[in-house]
């Protein structure tokens, strides 16, 4: 009587809690320990003196070229998508399809995605011995596809589709009373741009730009089954330096390169969330 | 707030069609200068689509609109001068109340000093003046549709429309608001065009009330006249609540169930037909318990409504409705048999469910 009953709601969370318990934090624990010990398992801070080391700055420079690219490329792209979605029938053929396959899409990567660009526009792909055919050849000024700038256009294939799948809500967000109301105030298309759905878009597509940008940052597995020369990516050198093939076993250094990225991943997303938190107060 | 004259605004012979849908039929419909007009219907009548035409958010397949003598069926809506406030939820959602307000006027290349100060002075004219640095989420629905008033008549426009502004409102802040906007439409001068599926809003706050149907106006008048001379049968059981009961038009005359009622069309032609009696005229006398007759039934349910109760008589046959003062309604409970007579106000009557009779 008068007591606090004691709520068991929470039992329901026990599965997800153990999941992130083993597959987040305690890897995310290993490693941060793991950073800050050398070889023989003493404390040390080499590990992340190293990370200077020029091929780990120049990877760290092309890492984040290429996530910024591919995030402002597949944000805009994504967002020009999303508006035409939006301005079409709310349960049109369009808004399906586009919805359904960037669902998938946006999951789509690895070496199933490396084969399907070097099994299609690759320089044995059937869709450049097609072009080569007509007289159009993609690769005359060297294979790309193998190179960063192949690793955007294929990060790009699952950017686009997350971009939708973020930034479609915040579009459908806008009510049409807004533009009306502008309009009927004396405003045009522009206005209604620069002044109100602009502004009120801005925070979401920022927001959808960082994630996006997190999410190429941390890609690995694409990456790594499309370009066999070099590493140029950050995710690839932790690959590296666990791998002793070439006697560079480093772990502790691994680990440290593991912690930077996950500091640079952390701020991105902590901003992804501050935006996010805006975006929803408005729309 | 300065003081103004409204503008005449004609709609004329006015059609939209959407796809097989005439969503309106030739409207015709003149607003004199600073009356307010209030388009009354059920969904898909058309009122809506009259006033985004006027607005100039859609655009007409025939007809033309001219607003204090100018033409302006082909302008388009930045260039009409009309204020325009929407069902809800249309303030812009980053701005502060007086931001949204000052909206308008930034568009007219007003000033920032100016334009804040006009924005505050409209802010006070509807009442919010210490709301201007809220954003639309830290006010209530009645507040927020204060503001968009605010917002459409600071930038001086010739017409106010309102696009069923109170709907989304309860029913107290609902009628609070709906006295705010006509004292605020006197005071400003300003012509306007009112839309509402909601009849006691309609004829609380119009100088004419509108009645449509299937695009068309079915009657145009003030709301006195609408409720108690209704030009049709859809205006009459649209407009406030209608019992239909069976009679025989004779002589200008319809008789039903012993009574004879005057027609408001007395020169219908005899036959069976539907009289349309108000609520109002039918009342309750003595108790008629043992007795028996057409006019003789049995209370079934007494409603109360405040100063007034609807009391439901089962006639046997039939069921009716009698709408009586409080204290008159209180002496016949449920259950008690009662003696009903039929006031001699004209009524209009109907052959059928759906052919109204010609006038």
């Amino acid at each position: 009587m008068g007591g606090r009953r004691f709520s068991l709601d929470w039992l329901g969370a026990i599965p997800f809690l153990a999941y992130v318990a083993a597959f987040l934090i305690l890897p995310s624990a290993i490693v941060g320990v793991g950073a800050f010990l050398d070889a023989n398992n003493s404390f040390t801070l080499d590990n992340f003196v190293h990370l200077s080391r020029s091929y780990i700055v120049t990877s760290t420079i092309e890492t984040t070229f290429v996530s910024a690219v591919t995030a402002l490329l597949g944000a805009s792209l994504g967002a020009l998508l999303s508006y035409a979605i939006v301005t079409g029938s709310p349960n049109g053929l369009l808004r399906r399809l586009v919805v359904s396959a960037s669902g998938v899409l946006a999951q789509f990567g690895g070496v199933t995605l490396a084969f399907a660009f070097i099994a299609s526009i690759g320089p044995a792909g059937f869709v450049y011995l097609f072009a080569q055919s007509h007289g159009v050849d993609y690769y005359a000024h060297g294979i790309w596809l193998f190179d960063l700038p192949g690793l955007n256009l294929v990060y790009l294939y699952f950017q686009i589709p997350l971009m939708v799948l973020v930034f479609l809500p915040a579009l459908d967000g806008i009510k049409p009373q807004w533009r009306e109301a502008a309009e009927s105030l004396g405003g045009n298309t522009w206005h209604y741009w620069r002044h109100i759905a602009g502004p009120l878009l801005f925070p979401a597509f920022l927001g959808a730009v960082l994630l996006l940008f997190a999410n190429s940052f941390s890609a690995y597995a694409t990456a790594n089954a499309l370009i066999n020369q070099g590493q140029p990516m950050l995710s690839q050198q932790i690959a590296g330096a666990l791998s002793s093939e070439v006697g560079a076993y480093e772990p502790g250094f691994a680990k440290a390169i593991a912690i930077q990225m996950i500091v640079i991943v952390t701020v991105v997303t902590v901003l992804y969330t501050v935006l996010q938190r805006r975006t929803s107060r408005w729309l | 707030m300065s003081e103004r004259a409204g503008v005449e605004v004609r709609l004329e012979n006015l059609v939209r069609r959407y796809g097989t849908v005439t969503a309106l039929d030739g409207l015709s419909l003149t607003l004199a200068p600073g009356e307010l007009v209030a388009l009354l219907g059920p969904s898909g009548c058309g009122k809506t689509t009259a006033l985004r035409l006027l607005a100039g958010l859609e655009e007409a397949d025939e007809g033309r609109i001219v607003i204090g003598g100018n033409d302006v069926t082909g302008l388009p809506t930045n260039r009409r001068n009309i204020g325009m406030v929407f069902q809800a939820y249309s303030l812009f959602p980053h701005m502060v109340a007086w931001e949204n307000v000052a909206f308008g006027l930034q568009m007219r290349h007003v000033g920032t000093a100016e334009r804040k100060k006009r924005a505050l002075d409209t802010l006070e004219l509807v009442g919010l003046g210490k709301f201007a640095y809220r954003y639309a989420n830290q006010m209530s629905g009645g507040q927020q549709q204060r503001v968009a008033l605010a917002r459409a008549l600071a930038i001086n426009p010739q017409v106010l429309l309102l696009d069923e502004p109170l709907s989304a409102l309860d029913a107290k802040v609902r009628s609070r608001l709906r006295d705010e906007i006509r004292r605020v439409q006197l005071e400003v001068g300003i012509t306007t065009l009112f839309v509402t599926h909601d009849q006691e809003e309609a004829l609380a706050i119009a100088d004419r009330v509108g009645v449509m149907q299937a695009g068309k106006l079915e009657q145009l008048g003030p709301p006195t006249l609408v409720y108690s001379r209704p030009a049709t049968p859809f205006v009459a059981d649209f407009v406030g609540l209608t019992n239909r009961m069976a009679g025989t038009v004779r002589g200008g005359a319809v008789e039903v169930r012993g009574a004879s009622i005057p027609l408001v069309h007395p020169d219908t032609p005899d036959g069976p037909a539907t009289a349309l009696v108000r609520p109002e005229a039918v009342t309750l006398t003595g108790n008629a318990d043992g007795e028996s007759g057409p006019l003789i039934g049995t209370v079934i349910a007494v409603a109360f409504l405040g100063a007034v109760s609807r009391v439901t008589v089962d006639l046997g046959d039939t069921t009716v409705l009698a709408q009586l003062p409080t204290s008159a309604a209180s002496q016949h409970p449920a259950g008690s048999r009662v003696r009903l007579e039929l006031r001699s106000d004209p009524v209009l009557v109907q052959r059928e469910e759906t052919a109204p009779v010609a006038s």
